[in-house]
């Protein structure tokens, strides 16, 4: 066929946005982004130094940002406002819920630096919260991108997508997993990344390259796992995950969130409405992180690959 | 102005507040005082200031209105209705279900609506954003934002305010309806924020005082504010809560409830005889 193989690539998913954003300015003049004080941060200094006429910093004021985000919406531009996970979406949640929310505005609202994987700075900054915040506002679509791949094509889909959506970034470097030539990307649906009738796994954002080491683990031990990547927890793709739940009767769900209000319960609500099986849901259960290197973090949370490989296990045998 | 259009301007202003107190009386609730107070500013800008045309609400050169304090709309919507956006049938209909003139606007359900407000602070904002556009895009509209004396004590009103002059938006007018009161009394009791003119101007904004139920002084805030370069400007205008009721006129029980049967009928009374008399002058 003489198709080049999209190469694997290990990088942080605010850099591949900040990459993707930039790109897609060239050809779309209504992308303007904005950001609060953290261009360097959340890489949308990229963007800056290429459109600095298109690029608003807003100082350190996110709630002002978000209604300035919908201004400029309202006249027709399409702004990505951009900041930490905790202050997009979190300080400034009822500036997003009342002004690009509730007037369906074509606003996109940036979370960086989500999840215990920021690291040294915290739980002051660790945003275990977003997906659930976010969640609840109607009209409001979630993405949580699982590597550089997605996360480009995550940027085009919601820039071409007309209303307000919500983007998680991670600060930390991860292996690529949708190197693969046939990736496609379509807001609302999951991705099958492995088939297997045993039991479903899942994942969404910087839990899935993970879960893809849990499945091919259990694999070599037996165990026929699914795996099916959730880059779009809002719409949730209920077709998929309950066909899932049909074949193969167990789930259990990977995110670097909170439990309460994040991908699994979505998966709960899903699968309990409409086709009930167990669900286990891994993810950080109910505290706040504390400081130290990200990867520490994420094994003393039981994010890892090991870990979700008992899990799995164990699920099999309730 | 000439005295006939002064005239014509009070006569559109008194319809307004009849518009108001029928809104919010056939809805049984909503905030007559404030929407009193900013009669004569909505009036002055529906009908003289800006560049508007109710056959095309959506007009991308068209100016843009902000109604920051978002609580007063049953005296934009009356505005709008005079204006034409769509018809005064509408005003009774107020905070119904399933009507156009939702408590508190909301741009994708009314007409004329160019943002959707009523969480107090957030509206200015979005005018910094709209005016920020109109730079972007090189066009020459306008975006006025109207605010309470009350309302601008969210901290978010200062960021804009620090936005607004950072990035020189001299296509922003800022408007403060300064009635004095907020729902818990007096705003130099409840919060204390006074100076206002002061810290407007210590954040980079041109500023004028005017009386906000003065023609001729709304007339040369506007002109002035339109000749400002470089800076954004506000106009502090003084007003009277529940202006044009007696019974309601400066009276902070009258922040946020409807008017019984008798007190509906003598507030009608009362606008339809100053109507009476400013069309027989």
């Amino acid at each position: 066929m003489g198709l080049i193989m999209a190469e694997m690539v290990k990088k942080a998913t605010r850099e591949s946005f900040g990459e993707a954003v930039t790109e897609l300015a060239a050809t779309d003049d209504r992308i303007v982004v904005l950001d609060a004080d953290l261009a360097a941060a959340t890489k949308t200094g990229i963007f800056k130094k290429a459109y600095p006429e298109r690029f608003i910093d807003c100082g350190i004021a996110e709630c002002n940002m978000i209604g300035v985000a919908a201004g400029l919406a309202a006249c027709g531009k399409v702004p990505f406002a951009a900041s930490f996970a905790m202050f997009s979406a979190g300080r400034a949640f009822e500036q997003v819920r009342n002004s690009v929310g509730y007037p369906h505005l074509n606003v996109k609202i940036v979370g960086s630096h989500a999840g215990i994987s920021v690291g040294e700075d915290g739980a002051s900054h660790q945003c275990l919260e977003d997906i659930a915040l976010m969640r609840t506002i109607p009209g409001m679509v979630v993405l949580n991108p699982s590597d550089h791949y997605e996360m480009r094509a995550a940027v085009r889909a919601a820039a071409a997508y007309e209303g307000p959506v919500y983007l998680r970034l991670g600060r930390l470097a991860v292996e690529s997993v949708n190197n693969n030539d046939d990736y496609t990307f379509e807001l609302g649906k999951g991705i099958t990344l492995r088939d297997g009738n045993d039991i479903t796994v899942v994942a969404t954002g910087l839990m899935v390259g993970e879960a893809i080491k849990a499945v091919d683990a259990l694999r070599e031990q037996g165990i026929s796992a699914r795996l099916i990547n959730i880059h779009t927890i809002k719409p949730l793709d209920k077709e998929l995950i309950c066909k899932a739940a049909q074949e193969t009767g167990r789930i259990v769900t990977v995110e670097e969130h909170n439990v309460i209000g994040g991908l699994g319960e979505a998966v709960c609500a899903a699968v309990s409405e409409e086709c009930p099986v167990p669900v286990v849901r891994m993810g950080v259960y109910d505290v706040f992180g504390h400081s130290g290197p990200a990867l520490d973090l994420l094994k003393e949370f039981g994010l890892t690959a090991g870990n979700i490989a008992q899990t799995v296990k164990d699920a099999l045998h309730k | 102005m000439n005295q006939q259009e002064y005239k014509q301007l009070q006569i559109a202003a008194c319809k307004v507040r009849m518009g108001t107190i029928v809104g919010v009386y056939n809805a049984k609730s909503g905030h007559p005082g404030g929407s009193l107070s900013a009669a004569d500013l909505f009036t002055y800008l529906y009908f003289k200031e800006m560049n508007i045309n109710p056959a095309r609400p959506q007009d991308p050169d068209r100016d843009r209105f902000v109604l920051s304090k978002g609580h007063c709309c049953p005296g934009l919507y009356a505005a709008l209705a005079l204006r034409g956006y769509f018809p005064e049938e509408e005003l009774i209909k107020l905070r119904h279900i399933g009507a156009m003139l939702q408590g508190h606007p909301n741009m994708q359900d009314t007409p004329g609506v160019d943002m959707s407000t009523g969480s107090l602070g957030q509206g200015i904002s979005a005018a910094c954003g709209m005016a920020y556009a109109a730079k972007l895009d090189k066009k020459d509209y306008r975006v006025y934002a109207l605010l309470g004396d009350g309302e601008i004590e969210e901290g978010q009103v200062w960021e804009a305010a620090m936005f607004a002059a950072h990035q020189k938006l001299d296509n922003l007018c800022a408007i403060v309806d300064s009635n004095g009161l907020q729902i818990d009394g007096p705003v130099s009791e409840v919060a204390g924020l006074q100076a206002i003119d002061e810290k407007f101007r210590a954040f980079g904004f041109e500023v004028i005082e005017i009386d906000g139920h003065d023609f001729n002084q709304i007339e040369e805030a506007f002109a002035k504010a339109r000749s400002v370069k470089g800076k954004p400007c506000v106009i502090i205008a003084k007003t009277i809560k529940g202006k044009g009721v007696s019974f309601m006129e400066n009276q902070v029980s009258w922040h946020g409830v409807a008017p019984n049967e008798e007190q509906y009928k003598a507030a009608m009374q009362e606008l339809q005889a100053a109507l009476t008399s400013l069309q027989g002058e």
